[in-house]
């Protein structure tokens, strides 16, 4: 057949006893799905353009709408799944790159579901949370091996001030975005609620927006490879740098945002032409080498007069213990690696699903790599890549991180329903859209509450496990694989991870 | 008294409509949206009213003015200010369908019963209820309620 | 079970364990009997039960006071030859004797015990710190590569003795009560499992350091992490262990204050260093927290830590377990229970509760010799 047809994802159900015909989802589908017939006074809905977003179902008033997968079934095969099938009929019509958005959806093994937590029983006592100080304050940044401080008629002194650190209230920061991925509403949300949770949320590449200047001093910049964006007030305002390698979702991709997308104030915000295209390349042009990194970190050092810890960002890779400590010893004061589940705006398929390494391994063997080589101190850990519940971030702690930054899991506080078609610019929710008719969608004041709920919950909850384990604060768990047992992992994987299966005692 | 009022933000308003759909089940007899709409009652008009141009979009309904141009031209005395609450409210008993008050508000919130030849439908802010029903459903929150004071106030959850 | 499986159990797992412990010391550095200890520390039998004890005592060996004393446990005379072979490659051996001990019947898989007074061949006396440094490797080295062999006291003119036993058996075992110290500490041991060898007793030391420890620490894993990172090789998966390294760390390559390293292992929390006035306390501690995050002590502990010049005594930051003090004329007292202290001392002149994480530090001024007591 010359022509194939693309098959409906998604089935729209629609009980007519219940709708009562307001076309609120007419009005608010950004795909054009809802139809509304004059003069049958009837809504169609084309289920072939439908994405799975949810949006028209949540603000249905009746509930008449349900959204459900369409199980229209190839013949049964293991290895020719409709996904597969319907992949190689699309590029056959086509001839062009698979896109899509978000975070690596392949059934992979995931780790966290592999680890369990400890609790104390009998021989120390747990710690009840609501009545005991329980302390998750963390801080980013390269610290001292040790202190040095006068004692002067009983009193301590200190020599040397620790300096440039980020201090967290939880563990829990929002991973780079940038105003272009999504829009300066969603941006906003962030970074209000970032203020208001004593975290931190990051720029992305995308330059700061002057709106967002309120909340620059708890912004983490990022420089990547398009520079966009970076000026020098780019670099004072902020709280923290970080230089951008790469990312989890598409290690050694570039990026590249449409020339439709570049509104006026993106235009302004990123420092290009309004309407070009804006392309980050797949290397920093001027890092081919180690050595120029460093380069680039103490020009950055130097440009800020050594008042900001400045990371590094890289994908979760093969070499990733090797790469992590020579950062370090670039003179990088965090290390960011973003596993092969990390989000993204836009990112082909085959790179999207296919490259990098799960985060659990790669904390895991950052970790103990720069403890072997003595250099944990200089560097704080930050873990990306595809964090889910507290449950998640306990567990990425005690193998080693510091704190880690979440993208997806904040995005769906905000509406998204992780339907991954953040490249086509149309998202319903308001997020990754700079259509003037979506982005009002996204008010940010409803948008910082929810994220901050979420971190409220997640502390409570990271402050329950703790708890249960004995702890009280959250530096005891940090490292502390003795917390973590493994169920069901092969010892390659237990030496990796540096675990012990359950069952082993201390 | 001066009464709460409804602030309109439209910047966030994403143009559903809901606002209205819920005005209308909140005024009708049952109260029940799908009966409103698909039962045999009479539908009443939306006191709320929905603006639209490019992808700016807002809802408006009565201001409850201070110094309210449909109170001093209404002949008979049907428009009236709630003196308890502050509000701008309208009996039907006293309305004999001049529609002055149509014709003096100044920002175009009051409907006409074309049927009845009288006025029905402005906003009286929910009169059966703490919360106006716009307010509460507004899904984006670009219809808030605020107080004499000019801040917002906030349904009790729960 | 075996003792061969037993032992390895001690070895390669964490055995947490309740205790008792006990601590005298006589600031002026006056030698007295061990006696005392084990009356004090035999009172608290509730907190034993019968599978550990052990004593440590400074000053006992005043004829060898310059020299550095190993005492080395052997499972069999064949590691006992390839250890001393061992030893008298690196060191000169100004003494070695079997530790003198009395049968006590009840006791079960008595090693072989032996102690040896050596000096650093070549040793330039004048550099102390490379003197530890080599007789810390020494110990690590027979430790983790001389399987049966055990070095649990290698300090100068003092020794640790312990057993798996009670603590009147064990004490009866070496006769404390013929050794005088200006300090004692000593460790009644509540272990959650069945224990042989004789390793895992406590008290746990390295060079001078003698730690005896009730409690146990969740941050142990990262603890031990740390002193990895800073070259310490655990090799008994104990918490007492690992206390007696943070010790040696803080204080001997730190040069860190005790008051200091009681505010690391011990830290104060958050909500009081908010509430500090004094900005520089505020900065010192802070800063003390972001330095030595990973050397926090989390879970409940009391400790007694001896060196050949201080005791401390130091609770955890909630005080989950017990430790009191009390003074008498030059005697302090540390003990689990108030009872264990007034057994040997009758009217003590103040008796007080440590609070949680603040340190008992006493400092010993030892005249020129000590005058036995």
């Amino acid at each position: 057949m010359a022509k194939a047809k693309n098959i409906a994802e998604f089935i729209i159900e629609r009980d007519e006893k219940k709708c009562i015909k307001c076309q609120a989802c007419v009005r608010v589908c950004s795909n054009d799905v809802h139809n509304y017939d004059e003069e049958t006074e009837e809504i169609l809905s084309d289920n072939i353009k439908c994405v799975g977003c949810h949006f028209c179902e949540d603000i249905c008033p009746t509930g008449a709408l349900t959204i459900r997968r369409n199980l229209s079934e190839t013949k049964e095969n293991a290895h020719w799944t409709r996904d597969y099938i319907y992949k190689v009929v699309k590029q056959a019509s086509t001839g062009g790159i698979l896109l899509t958005g978000m975070g690596n959806d392949r059934p992979y093994k995931n780790y966290f579901e592999h680890i369990v937590l400890n609790a104390a029983q009998v021989t120390n006592p747990s710690i009840d949370p609501l009545r005991e100080p329980m302390e998750l304050k963390t801080f980013i940044g390269r610290k001292p091996d040790r202190i040095i401080y006068d004692k002067t008629r009983g009193k301590y002194i200190l020599k040397e001030r620790v300096t440039n650190l980020l201090e967290l209230e939880l563990p829990v920061m929002f991973s780079a975005m940038s105003f272009g991925s999504i829009s300066l509403n969603a941006c906003k949300s962030l970074a209000k609620a970032a203020s208001a949770s004593g975290v931190y949320w990051n720029t992305g590449e995308g330059g700061l927006h002057k709106d967002l200047y309120p909340y620059a001093d708890r912004a983490i910049v990022q420089i990547a490879s398009g520079r966009f964006g970076v000026n020098v007030e780019y670099l004072e305002k902020a709280a923290a740098v970080e230089i951008k390698i790469g990312q989890g979702a598409k290690p050694g991709i570039g990026g590249h945002l449409p020339g439709e997308k570049v509104s006026e104030e993106i235009s302004l915000t990123r420092m290009i032409p309004e309407g070009s295209d804006a392309i980050s390349p797949a290397p920093h042009h001027d890092i081919y080498s180690i050595e120029d990194l460093r380069q680039l970190i103490f020009a950055i050092k130097e440009a800020t007069s050594y008042r900001k810890p400045v990371g590094v960002k890289i994908a979760a890779v093969h070499n990733v213990a090797p790469i992590a400590s020579g950062i370090v010893r670039a003179g990088a004061d965090f290390i960011t690696i973003d596993g092969i589940r990390g989000g993204t705006g836009a990112a082909p398929v085959a790179i999207r699903d296919n490259v990098g390494i799960p985060i659990e391994i790669a904390v895991a063997v950052v970790d103990q790599r720069l403890r072997e080589e003595g250099i944990r101190n200089q560097a704080s850990i930050i873990a990306a890549g595809g964090f889910r519940t507290s449950a998640d971030i306990v567990k990425a702690i005690a193998l080693g991180a510091d704190a880690v930054y979440i993208g997806t899991a904040a995005l769906i506080a905000l509406g998204c329903h992780v339907c991954q078609k953040c490249y086509t610019g149309k998202c319903n929710w308001g997020i990754a859209t700079q259509d003037p008719y979506l982005t009002r969608r996204l008010n940010p004041e409803i948008g910082a509450k929810r994220l901050s709920n979420l971190l409220r919950a997640w502390a409570l909850e990271i402050k329950e496990m703790l708890g249960g384990m004995g702890i009280n604060a959250i530096e005891s768990l940090r490292g502390n694989r003795e917390q973590l047992r493994a169920v069901g992992l092969n010892e390659v994987e237990l030496n990796l991870l540096g675990i012990k299966h359950a069952g082993e005692a201390w | 008294m001066k009464p709460r009022r409804i602030l309109i933000k439209e910047e966030y308003c994403i143009g559903c409509r809901l606002c209205e759909v819920y005005c209308i089940t909140q005024h009708s007899p049952s109260k029940d949206i799908i009966r409103t709409y698909k039962g045999s009652e009479v539908r009443p008009v939306s006191g709320i009213y929905f603006e639209e141009k490019g992808s700016v979009s807002f809802a408006i309904q009565c201001r409850h003015c201070d110094e309210a141009p449909c109170i001093e031209n209404c002949l008979t005395g049907a428009m009236y200010r709630d003196e308890k609450t502050g509000r701008v409210l309208h009996n039907r008993d006293k309305c004999v369908g001049c529609w002055m008050c149509v014709m003096s508000c100044p920002l175009g919130v009051i409907k006409i019963d074309y049927e009845k030849k009288k006025v029905v439908s402005k906003c009286d802010l929910c009169i059966d209820r703490e919360f106006p029903a716009c307010v509460e459903h507004c899904p984006n929150e670009a219809i808030l309620l605020v107080d004499e004071k000019g801040e917002r106030v906030e349904k009790k959850s729960g | 079970m075996e003792y061969d499986q037993l032992r390895k159990l001690e070895k390669n797992a964490h055995i947490p364990s309740g205790c008792g412990i006990s601590g005298i010391v006589n600031r002026k550095g006056n030698l007295f009997s061990g006696e005392k200890i084990i009356t004090s520390i035999c009172l608290m039998t509730e907190r034993g039960n019968g599978l550990g004890a052990g004593y440590a005592g400074y000053g006992i060996y005043p004829e060898f006071k310059e020299s550095w004393c190993f005492h080395i446990m052997y499972d069999d005379i064949r590691v006992k030859e390839t250890v001393e072979a061992f030893l008298e490659n690196r060191f000169d051996i100004v003494n070695e004797e079997p530790i003198p001990v009395k049968n006590v019947k009840t006791l079960k898989y008595i090693p072989l015990l032996h102690r040896y007074f050596v000096d650093i061949k070549n040793g330039r006396k004048e550099d102390l710190y490379s003197q530890q440094e080599y007789i810390l490797s020494t110990v690590m080295n027979i430790n983790k590569n001389f399987d049966g062999a055990c070095v649990f006291s290698s300090g100068k003119n003092m020794g640790i003795f312990k057993g798996v036993g009670n603590p009147e058996e064990i004490g009866e075992f070496y006769k404390i009560y013929d050794y005088k110290g200006y300090i004692w500490t000593a460790h009644n041991r509540f272990p959650t499992n069945t224990v042989g060898w004789w390793g895992g007793a406590h008290p746990f030391g390295i060079l001078d350091w003698s730690v005896v420890h009730n409690g146990e620490i969740s941050s142990y894993g990262i603890n031990r992490r740390y002193l990895e990172n800073a070259g310490y090789y655990c090799t008994l998966f104990t918490d007492t262990e690992v206390i007696t390294y943070l010790f040696d760390l803080l204080n001997r390559k730190h040069k860190l204050d005790f008051e200091v390293i009681g505010d690391i292992l011990a830290a104060p929390f958050w909500d009081s260093i908010d509430i500090e006035q004094d900005m520089e306390n505020k900065d010192f501690w802070k800063t003390l927290r972001i330095i030595y995050s990973s050397a926090l002590v989390n879970g409940p502990f009391a400790i007694i830590v001896a060196n050949s010049n201080t005791i401390i005594g130091l609770n955890d930051r909630l005080k989950l377990r017990p430790l009191v003090s009390a003074e008498k004329g030059d005697f302090v007292y540390l003990a689990s229970e108030e009872s264990a202290i007034r057994c040997i001392c009758r009217n003590p002149e103040r008796v007080w509760m440590p609070d949680a994480g603040e340190p008992v530090i006493v400092n010993v001024k030892r005249d020129r010799k000590g005058k036995d007591g």
